[in-house]
Formats: C-alpha cells, structure tokens, sequence
C-alpha cells in the first residue's frame, strides 16, 4: 500500500467466536473518530461459532465506499486463524497485499472428520508468501493462552496491525476507543495484549 | 450511554445500518417499537429496547412479526409514532395484516422496516420484500448508505403520518447489517404523552373499493413529489452512453465500478432512493439522456420491470431504448450485488475488458484455492446442546429401523440438515413448518404410510407458528413425535427473550408462559428429557415413536452453551487418555471426530489419535459418553 492512495482497504478474517466482529468495530470508531469515512462489511454464515468469519474494513478521507472491497482489492488482511488468510487471500490479494496472520489453526469439522485435508504449516507458508508482498506470522493464539486466555489473540493481531503503520490510527489512539468499550480487567488484559501485539511483530 | 441516545447533533459517529435506523426513529419521536427477531434486522430493535428506559418508549420482543405489526398499529391508533421490523421471511407472516392496514390508514407514523437478505447469509429463503409494496400499494423507501438509512426513517415517519398510511423501508444485508458514518440530528424532548384511542372515529378498512381507489390517489399524487426528493439523484455526464438505474446497495458498487474502470465520463448513475411508487418525472428527464440502459438491484427485477412500464407509457416522448439487467442476463438473477457484478456487466455493454489481477497471481491463487483450503462447513457451537439432542434421535431412528425422518423449520438446530445433525433433518424450511408437516405425514397410516416422523421445533418457534400445527395434530389424532428444543433463548439471532422466559425487551421482567403446560393443556403426552442424558433421551424418543397414538411431545431441556459460556465457569476440565484412545485400531471408525463432529474433538495425525482442543472445548463433558473405550475423561474442578 503506496503512501499517497486515498483509499484503504483492510481485511479481518478468522473464525466464528475468535472477536473479529468486535476488533473490526472498535477499529472502525477509532478511524470515524479521526475524521475518515469508514464503511465495514461482515460476512458470517449461520451459526454463532464454527464458521468463516470476515471483515470488510474500508477507509478513505473522501467518501463513504461500498461495503464489498472487490476482488484483488485488499491491502492488507489480518488473519486471525491462517487457513482463513489464504481463504481471503485468493479472493482479494493482489500481489502488494500485506498478510499478517496468527499461525494456530482452528480445525473444521470437515478435517477432523477425516473428509477434508489441512494444509501443512509449510505448504500454508509458502503460499501465503506467495500471494504477498510480505507475510508476518504471530504465534498470538500462544501468548494469548500465555495471558490467561484465546480470545485476547483478537487484541494481539490489532497490536501487531497498528505496529505496521498501515492504517491512520497509533496504538494509543485505538486504546482510547478501546477503553469505551471495556473496563476493569477486561480493560487491562486487552491493553496488555496489544503490547504484546506490537512487541511479537518486531520493528 | 447508547450512542443511539446520544444527544450530540452534528456528531459523526460509526454506526450499523440498524442502529442508524433506530436512531432516525428516535430523531422522529419514535414511542412504541415491536419484532420479532430475524438477521439482518434484529439490531433496530434490540438497540431501541436499550434506550427504552430513558427515552420513556414500550419495546418489545413480540411472538411473531405480524402480532408485532399489530402492536405497532395499536401505538399508532393511540397517537404514538411506531415501528415495526421484521426480515424478508416475517413480512410473509405480517402481510395478512399489512394487507388489511394499507385500507384501514393510520393514525400517527407507522414505519415498517424489513430487511431482505440476498444470497441468503442467514435465511432458508432468498425473496424480494418491495414486491409487498406493490401489492399493498403503499410508499417504499430503500436507503443507499448508512447516513440515508437515518434519514429516511425519520422522513417515512412524516410521510406517513401526512398520508395516514403504513410507509416500508427496505433494508438488505449490506446497508442493515454493514456500518458507516452517521452524523447524528436532534433528539425531540421527551414527551409525556397521553396514550389514548379516539372512539368516535373508528379504524376500518370498509368501505374498502372507496379506500383501494384512495390509495392509488396517494400513489399518483408520490409519484410526483418524489420526483423532487433529495433520495433520488443523478450522477455523470450530460448525455450518457450507458445509465445505471439502480437503487439500496448498487448506489456505491456503481460507483466504484465505474471509478475502476475509469468511466465516470461515459456511464451515468440514477440512484433511486424511492422505490415504489417510482418518481415518474425524474426517471423520464433521465431516461432521455441515454439509448441504453443498465438496471443493478438486489433481489428481483423490481426496478428493472416498473421502470420499463414507465418508459412504455413515455415512449414517444423518450425514444426506445435497449434494456440491460437480469432479464438480459447481464446481471444473475441470484445473489447479491456486488462491485465485481457491475464491473461485468458494464464491461460487457461497453466492451472495455478489465482483469482484477495479473494472470500469473490469478493462475497461482485459484490453484491454491483448489488444492489447499479446506471447507468449513457450519456446525453446532462446542458444548450445543442440540448436538446431544441430535445424537440421542439419530440413535433412536437407526435403532428404530424404519427409515424414520425429522421435520423442521428455522433456527441453529435447523443446521441439522448437514453432517452437525447427523443429516436427520429432511424436509420443512419455514417458521412452524416442521409440526404442519408431520400433522399430514401423521395421517397417512390409512395409505400405508409407516415411517415415523419427529417434528423439530425451537422455544421460540413454538410460540412463534408452531402452536396451531401442534393443535392440528392433536386434533386429528396425527401420529407424531414433536421435539422441542428448549435452549431458554432465539439463539441463533443473538439471545432475545420469548414467550417462554421471564423476560422482555430491554430489563422489564415478562410473564413466562410455561410450554409443558400449553402442551399438556393441548391434550398431548408430555415428556421432558436433559439431552446430555444420552441414554435417557434415546430412550425417551424410542418410547414416542413407538407409541402409534397421537402427539407425543419431548421437551429436550439445555440452556444454550452460548449463554452459559457469558454467565458460568465451565463445568468440567476434558481431557484425552493417550492411553486408552486406541485411534485407528479402535474399530469405532473415528466416532468421536468423524461421528459425533464436536470441533473440541480434533485428530492427531501423527499420534494417529484423537486429541482435545483447549481452545476450542467449554468442558460441557457431553462426549465422554460418546467414546467406546472411555478414552474421553472428565473432572470437575476442585474448589
């Protein structure tokens, strides 16, 4: 993504119950906050956990744009589960699409069960990297276990995100948004992922 | 404080489409909101219920979407302006109402919102809900962006309230169920109104060919004044090659198509904001520009046949004109829009060729589709209930051996009709329907019908359609087992309360009316099971369908994992015994994993075993009785 493109666009997949609703939304206010247009398109299927969870995150300092980014248009794509990031990546990469993406699987019944195959770890690498114009891979569902608990992975991957310097927004400007959303210890442990986010990217 | 509430004019806020909707009711002085929930509309209202308290408004969580309408008609009878949201399907239930209101007219607005969902993310149905306002003869206004979702509520409340009729508003997936910037209006004060119904003029559809005839006034007379509304606008050049008329979501996708494909100087955009009834004017002015003509819409050719009409009528003043859409296969006639479709088609029409990505990456990127990416099917949630319940009826059937099926209508455990319910499911699809059907294939016995049917129902569907199907077996003596799964939540669209929990929309407590008791009362045999008892509930459901007289109904009895995980510890830490999981060598064929399909339950593939997911188990403990070996292990935390 070249510096003087009016438009952004962000993808967030993973997994139903892995937050990536919420991180999408909490994203999306801090970025209406500083003054952009931003429009976020979910796609889930039916359930509430189990499926291919994705956001569509779009910004631009102009207009409000469509809910869909279109094919081969995504810049950057956050994965929170890394089968996801491929998912998304075949659809909407492009050969300058950063990919950042957790690297502990969530097995879908279709593989447990013996019918579907899972890539390996290294087939999944080499064709992530393949997509993209650079590939971070953050072992955030380890730290977050690390921290108590899975679901703070969500928080690790946004910290690793705003380290990279794609979108508009610093750390502390989305931790700002984030303490309207949370409190207490709820508060304190996703401010402390965040951090380890930032630290698990290096740079 | 609920940014809905917020009482900052000319703050800029992200907002879902829903919660734009809400507040624009808010914004027009809102006082009585009903719903049933349904994805992509339930957020208007469960916003709406959290505001209830401090913006003095009645909410609720009605039983089914045409009571909901009702209630909203009672608000407005009683000088309230009210709203009332359904999705596509619930419109099919309320529109026996809504069919009889149009004639009857209102007192203050009434708005109904009805959300459609294209490509059917989360509906047993792909339908197009503008063709109520056609038939209904009532005005229909589709918002573009999530700004125009505010605006135009609060607009539809004055118009309606002008004309004494009901006003639809349109939302789809991506305008209800997407977020954007809103910049918030003014909140009225609140006001203390005086519910009251003016006996002296009553409401009525008669005499009905006098109130038909008005409405068509009502519609010729919006046709021209929409011809000036600030929701309908022109964009491009003077004297277009191609114009997109298009309306709701295809306003930004055209714009952004055009802006890829670098055609704003050729191709020109006319948004339509008011659907129905079409601003006649305006769209003639339009239609003169161009000779060709590209309609871009979700879900039927709504726009695309009323505006041909209208260009028929105004023929010698417009010229012909060719005609792209659905109907000329430019556009499928499934599915949702998108930026891609409208690119396709323009490029067509136009013949300008248009390639996302390179052929290289678009060859290395479809291969990795093919060859690496497993699907993910949809699947009960760890610690579902409605698995166990599954479970123990798909064992029964086998057991039963007399190719006996289960019937079904809307809800997570509807997800059975896939591997997560062991396929039981075979036929039914809407709310209710899964009773109807077993009532009729429970009289067949006469033709020699042998099969044993199990009726699904969910807590709230069964207060929802599934009460006069229930009655109807009952009283013809159907042969029929009905399972009611009682999760004590509407799980599937976010957690609302029902009929059969103590509570309402927002913190008021309701009066729980109790399903085993309206059963029993019905006359039928009653049975309540916990479905994590495999054995019993097997057991249960074995009895019933061997029992050939009449309804027997088995309340499978869980609350849903979902709201356990938000309130309670996890009951037990699961674990698997390497030692005493044989794996492949078992002979159980995989039945943890490739049976009984708990994402908790993962395969080893070098170990050749299974293994536990902690990130995935909520330690229901459910599978430890699914292991042949009693590999799968629980134990209860110490205190």
């Amino acid at each position: 993504m070249t510096a003087e493109k009016e438009s952004k666009n962000l993808i967030i997949t993973g997994v139903g119950g892995q937050g990536n609703v919420l991180s999408s939304q909490i994203l999306g206010q801090a970025l209406v906050g500083k003054g952009y247009f931003v429009t976020i398109g979910e796609t889930y299927g039916a359930s509430q956990r189990g499926g291919s969870v994705m956001s569509h995150i779009r910004l631009s300092s102009l207009k409000q744009l469509s809910p869909l980014i279109p094919r081969g248009k995504a810049d950057v794509v956050l994965g929170l589960e890394p089968v996801e990031a491929l998912r998304v990546l075949t659809g909407y990469g492009y050969r300058d699409t950063v990919v950042i993406t957790n690297t502990r699987p969530i097995y879908p019944v279709d593989v447990t069960s013996g019918d579907e195959r899972y890539p390996e770890m290294e087939e999944l690498k080499t064709a992530l990297r393949n997509l993209s114009r650079r590939l971070h891979l953050i072992p955030a569902t380890e730290r977050a276990l690390e921290m108590g608990s899975p679901i703070l992975g969500n928080m690790i991957m946004i910290g690793a995100l705003l380290k990279l310097n794609f979108l508009p927004l610093t750390a502390p400007e989305f931790a700002q948004t984030l303490k309207r959303n949370f409190q207490g210890k709820k508060l304190e442990s996703n401010l402390q992922a965040l951090e380890t986010g930032a630290i698990l990217i290096g740079k | 404080m609920s940014i809905i509430a917020q009482d900052e004019p000319g703050k800029e806020f992200l907002l879902m489409g829903n919660e734009a909707i809400a507040r624009g009711a808010l914004e027009a002085g809102v006082k009585v909101a009903a719903a049933y929930p349904g994805t992509p509309s339930t957020d208007i209202i469960e916003n709406l219920s959290r505001v209830a308290k401090s913006r003095g408004l009645y909410v609720e969580w009605s039983v089914n979407e045409k009571v909901a309408l009702e209630v909203a008609a009672a608000g407005s009878y009683s000088g309230m302006r009210s709203l009332c949201a359904m999705k596509q399907n619930g419109l099919n239930v309320a529109s026996d109402f809504l069919l009889n209101v149009n004639l009857i007219g209102i007192k203050a607005g009434l708005v109904l919102v009805v959300c459609d969902d294209p490509a059917a993310h989360s509906s047993n149905n792909e339908q197009d809900s503008r063709l109520f306002a056609r038939m209904a003869d009532l005005p229909l206004l589709e918002p573009s962006t999530f700004q125009e979702a505010k605006e135009m509520t609060r607009f539809a409340f004055d118009l309606s309230e002008e004309l004494g009729i009901v006003c639809l508003l349109r939302g789809v997936t991506r305008t209800s169920h997407a977020r954007g910037n809103v910049l918030l209006g003014k909140l009225p004060p609140i006001d203390p109104q005086k519910a009251h119904f003016d006996t002296t003029k009553p409401w009525r559809s008669q005499p009905i060919a006098e109130k038909h005839n008005r409405l068509h006034q009502y519609l010729t007379r919006l046709q021209e004044t929409f011809s000036a509304s600030p929701f309908n606008l022109f964009h491009g050049p003077q004297h277009p090659e191609l114009l997109l008329v298009t309306g709701g979501t295809g306003w930004l996708y055209s714009r952004e198509a055009l802006e890829i494909l670098r055609l704003e100087d050729r191709v020109g955009i006319l948004k339509i904001g008011t659907s129905w009834p079409l601003p006649e004017k305006f769209l003639i002015e339009n239609l003169a520009k161009t000779d060709r003509v590209l309609f871009l819409e979700e879900v039927e050719p709504f726009l695309e046949g009323n505006v041909k009409e209208l260009a028929a009528d105004h023929a010698d003043e417009i010229g012909p004109k060719k005609f792209f859409g659905k109907k000329s296969g430019h556009i499928p006639v499934f599915g949702e829009m998108n930026t891609d479709r409208v690119i396709a088609a323009v490029g067509k029409i136009l013949n300008v060729s248009y390639q996302a990505r390179d052929a290289e990456y678009e060859a290395q990127a479809q291969e990795a589709a093919r060859t690496l990416l497993p699907n993910r099917t949809l699947g009960f949630c760890p610690g579902c209930p409605h698995r166990a319940s599954y479970w123990a009826i798909k064992n029964a059937l086998q057991m039963d051996n007399r190719e006996g099926f289960a019937t079904y209508d809307i809800g997570c455990y509807a997800l059975a009709r896939g591997p997560a319910g062991y396929q039981v499911l075979k036929t039914g699809g809407a709310m209710g329907t899964g009773i109807g059907l077993a009532s009729g294939f429970g009289k067949f016995s006469q033709m020699g019908f042998d099969q044993p049917v199990v009726a699904m129902c969910g807590d709230s569907t069964f207060f929802h359609a599934a009460l006069p199907g229930l009655i109807n077996a009952q009283h013809h003596r159907a042969n029929v087992t009905m399972v009611i799964l009682d999760n004590s939540a509407t799980a599937m669209t976010g957690f609302q309360p029902h009929p059969g929990i103590g509570k309402s929309a927002g913190e008021e407590t309701a009066e729980a009316v109790d399903i085993e008791g309206v059963c029993r009362a019905i006359g039928a045999k009653v049975e309540v099971t916990d479905p994590f008892d495999f054995e019993g509930t097997r057991g249960k459901v074995l009895k019933a369908l061997e029992d050939p007289s009449g309804v027997k109904v088995l309340i499978m009895r869980r609350r849903c994992q979902m709201l356990k995980d938000k309130e309670e510890a996890a009951p037990y830490r699961v674990w698997i015994d390497p030692e005493k999981c044989l794996g492949e060598d078992c002979g159980c064929n995989r039945l943890c994993t490739r049976v009984f399909k708990c994402p908790g339950l993962i395969w080893d593939q070098n170990a050749k075993k299974a293994r536990l997911d902690e990130v995935i188990c909520v330690g229901c403990g459910a599978c430890t009785d699914v292991c042949p070996q009693g590999a799968i292990r629980k134990e209860a935390p110490k205190n």
